[in-house]
């Protein structure tokens, strides 16, 4: 089983066929890679490492991890590889911990702001507009009035794109043509919503590496034109990782929080792996909680993250 | 240059030591730091493991040039490993058939729809095609619309059918409209899919069986982490794709998918894609690939250029010198032309151990052997031979011929004579050491 099983029970109801998709977690991987071990000797922490790099935990952090295992195992002298599971647990639930809280804001909570607006970054191809669409949905489904900016007037069809998720949604998508500023439609998006008494507003932005600076500048610039019309905005600046990449995902939270100080983090595609890994790396290395999570195409496919679920699934 | 000198004297030494040679012992801490540098360029973890253990035993062995380290070695034969692994000849793409059916192939995001219209626009630019560009995801909103823009921006024509749920349906149609309108190329855009996606798996194989592609390509995103493997394998075991796409290279990621992919399913990398514009694609390069995976660039072409530098002969030639005592001026500046054929002179300085953190910050001037090369051409020849008639007089004319003053031709007559001196004793301790060894 595996990351599936983050969901409560109702929560999985709503959820498809797309759960099946799902390969074994490599949690799972790692108990039968101990079956028949009695005892926590290396072979077990070479297995373990094996387990937790390939699932893009990352080396900084797996070397984190076996290193306080080691300790803990020299402490108590003698651990069984059931006791492991559990040491395991322990550990990575604190890693987690730092910067997750234990009780995750549900989309119907009560919001800081109003409107309260959120900026979605990322790179190219993460799942931004998607997410949005998602968001949009599960938002308006919590009774929550929502706007969306195309800011993304970059990329071919993005506008286009929104604009359909907009309409699945039933929210309004506040865009200008192709190519046109995307800090004035973000400004118009906000302005839009204020006079409309929206409570949520998502700006879609253009997917840009994180090593360009040009287009990180354009960002910190969308984000000034935002609190000419609400101060304090953007509320939230939302980081889309694709949940299928690797180590840059390290450099990717680094600079775009550079550019955008960003508050929050998406996790997508994690239907694609039975691998949640880079979320425990992210946790361990930068303080940025993780808030929601993909895990499929559907406009339901998206969940607030809970961490205390989260590691229960890892290990069922 | 007393640099270059010095090192050779640790050669002596380290030869001695048994460290001339690669051993398991003395490259064992680079082996870990170079399985290191894979993992967190995202190479997978046993390929990883088993690339570093095949090269290890590779290497075992092998003699260490002189001016070298055996870790530094090390990293050079990984780093050829490397490029030998991802390289082999490089691979066109295949334009036979009438028209020529392309196939895109790939996860969500990874970039197909940019690189479909990159390809299209070589072809159509590069290789005077006629490409027609179909869209075949039903699925993803404006997916079909982002394509019909590219088109548009490229004066390609782009099939569509927005009624059709059936992408089968549609690239069939296609080819036919193709045929009708005289386009010779047919690239067929699909919907991006998950591996584990059984559904979506077994139509993009209906896809191919019903179109059969020249060419299918996998598009995949450099940035992918450990799960390239699994994804790669699945695609392939479907598919039998004939190339691999690494897209969005111009991002900071050390791109180790690449060696994982290749390593899992022996196909080559075509394209890299490095950028957003329509002409932003380029063929693969293997080497850059191997220092970009590794990020240890720096030691890789520092070895490359001792290798190409070294003159084993004149090594020798001097070390004979050194030993009968007639080391002089010509070697010396010999030595120096030595060194200023390698390139940067901090680069090489650093090579040498223990003073590569104590020349981090500071600037060496490539200039900096100028002033005593000067000097030395301005010796005689019969005074570079014997360095022990150097008077004042003869210092004098020295610092006016070389445009320096006495201080500075004292200076380097000092350092010459500290020189000799050590490497005296080297040579006199290597010949003691290799007595004792013979009893």
């Amino acid at each position: 089983m595996g990351l599936f099983n983050i969901f409560s029970k109702e929560k999985k109801a709503t959820l498809d066929q797309g759960l099946s998709k799902t390969k074994e977690s490599v949690f799972s991987k790692l108990t039968r890679a101990v079956a028949g071990k009695s005892k926590v000797d290396d072979e077990v922490l070479d297995n373990l490492e094996e387990v937790l790099i390939t699932s893009d935990v990352g080396v900084e952090t797996t070397l984190r991890i076996i290193e306080r295992i080691e300790k803990r195992v020299l402490l108590d002298k003698y651990v069984n590889t059931t006791e492991l599971n559990v040491i395991l647990k322990d550990e990575i639930a604190s890693l987690l911990a730092e910067n997750n809280s234990d009780s995750p804001v549900d989309f119907d909570a009560a919001l800081p702001a109003k409107p309260y607006v959120i900026m979605v970054v990322g790179v190219n191809g993460v799942g931004k507009t998607t997410t949005i669409g998602k968001l949009a949905y599960q938002f308006t489904k919590a009774g929550k009035k929502v706007f969306l900016g195309a800011a993304d007037t970059f990329r071919a069809a993005a506008v286009d794109q929104l604009v359909i998720w907009g309409e699945r949604a039933g929210v309004p998508v506040i865009k200008q043509k192709m190519g046109s500023d995307p800090a004035s439609v973000a400004y118009d998006t906000i302005a839009s919503a204020k006079a409309n008494n929206a409570d949520v507003v998502i700006i879609d932005t253009a997917g840009r590496l994180h090593n360009k600076v040009n287009l990180m500048n354009e960002l910190t610039k969308i984000k000034n034109v935002m609190q000419k019309v609400v101060p304090d905005a953007p509320h939230e600046v939302l980081l889309v990782l694709d949940g299928s990449t690797g180590q840059n995902a390290f450099e990717q939270a680094k600079q775009f929080t550079k550019a955008t100080n960003v508050t929050a983090l998406a996790i997508t595609k994690l239907d694609g792996t039975a691998k949640g890994g880079v979320v425990i790396g992210i946790s361990d290395q930068f303080k940025i909680p993780v808030k929601y999570i993909g895990l499929g195409e559907g406009m339901e496919h998206l969940q607030v993250f809970d961490r205390n679920e989260f590691v229960a699934s890892l290990f069922e | 240059m007393f640099e270059s000198l010095s090192e050779r004297l640790e050669r002596s030494f380290k030869i001695l030591k048994g460290e001339g040679k690669i051993t398991e012992i003395n490259v064992a801490e680079t082996l870990k730091d170079v399985r290191k540098a894979l993992l967190d360029a995202d190479v997978n973890f046993k390929i990883a493991k088993t690339f570093t253990d095949t090269v290890k035993d590779k290497a075992i062995g092998q003699n260490v040039l002189t001016s070298l380290k055996p870790n530094q070695l090390m990293v050079k034969i990984v780093h050829d490993e490397l490029a030998e692994l991802m390289g082999g000849a490089s691979v066109d793409i295949n334009l036979k058939g009438s028209p020529t059916v392309i196939l895109m192939s790939g996860l969500q995001g990874s970039g197909k729809t940019t690189f479909s219209g990159k390809l299209a626009n070589l072809l159509k630019t590069k290789r005077s095609k006629n490409p027609l560009l179909v869209a075949c995801d039903v699925y993803r909103p404006a997916a079909i619309e982002q394509l019909k823009v590219l088109g548009e921006q490229l004066g390609v024509p782009v099939y569509s059918d927005l009624e059709s749920k059936s992408p089968v349906a549609i690239a069939e149609a296609a080819i036919k409209y193709a045929k009708l309108h005289g386009n010779d190329v047919v690239i067929v855009d699909t919907a991006g899919r998950l591996a584990v996606d059984e559904a979506m798996m077994n139509e993009i194989a209906a896809i191919k069986k019903a179109i059969n592609p020249q060419e299918i390509l996998f598009v995949v995103d450099a940035m992918t982490g450990q799960d390239a493997v699994n994804t790669a394998k699945e695609f392939n075991d479907r598919l039998n794709f004939d190339g691999v796409i690494l897209t969005k290279l111009d991002g900071d990621t050390r791109g180790g998918a690449a060696l994982s992919i290749r390593s899992v399913v022996n196909k080559p990398i075509k394209f890299v894609g490095t950028g957003e514009k329509m002409d932003a694609l380029d063929v693969f390069y293997p080497e850059r690939m191997a220092d970009r995976i590794l990020g240890m660039g720096d030691i890789v072409s520092l070895v490359e250029r001792a290798q190409e530098q070294y003159d084993e002969e004149d090594a020798r030639r001097l070390q004979k010198r050194i030993a009968k005592n007639q080391f002089d001026f010509n070697d010396f500046i010999s030595q120096i032309q030595q060194i200023k054929k390698m390139g940067n002179i901090k680069d090489l300085a650093a090579m040498i151990p223990g003073m590569g953190k104590a020349l981090k910050d500071i600037d060496i001037d490539d200039n900096a052997f100028k002033g005593i090369e000067a000097i030395i051409h301005s010796m005689t020849p019969h005074e570079r031979e014997n360095p022990s008639l150097l008077n004042g007089s003869r210092k004098q004319r020295i610092a006016k011929g070389s445009g320096t003053t006495i201080v500075d031709v004292n200076r380097l007559l000092k350092q010459f004579e500290q020189t000799s001196k050590m490497m005296k004793m080297a040579t006199m301790s290597q010949g003691k050491l290799k007595m004792g060894k013979h009893r």
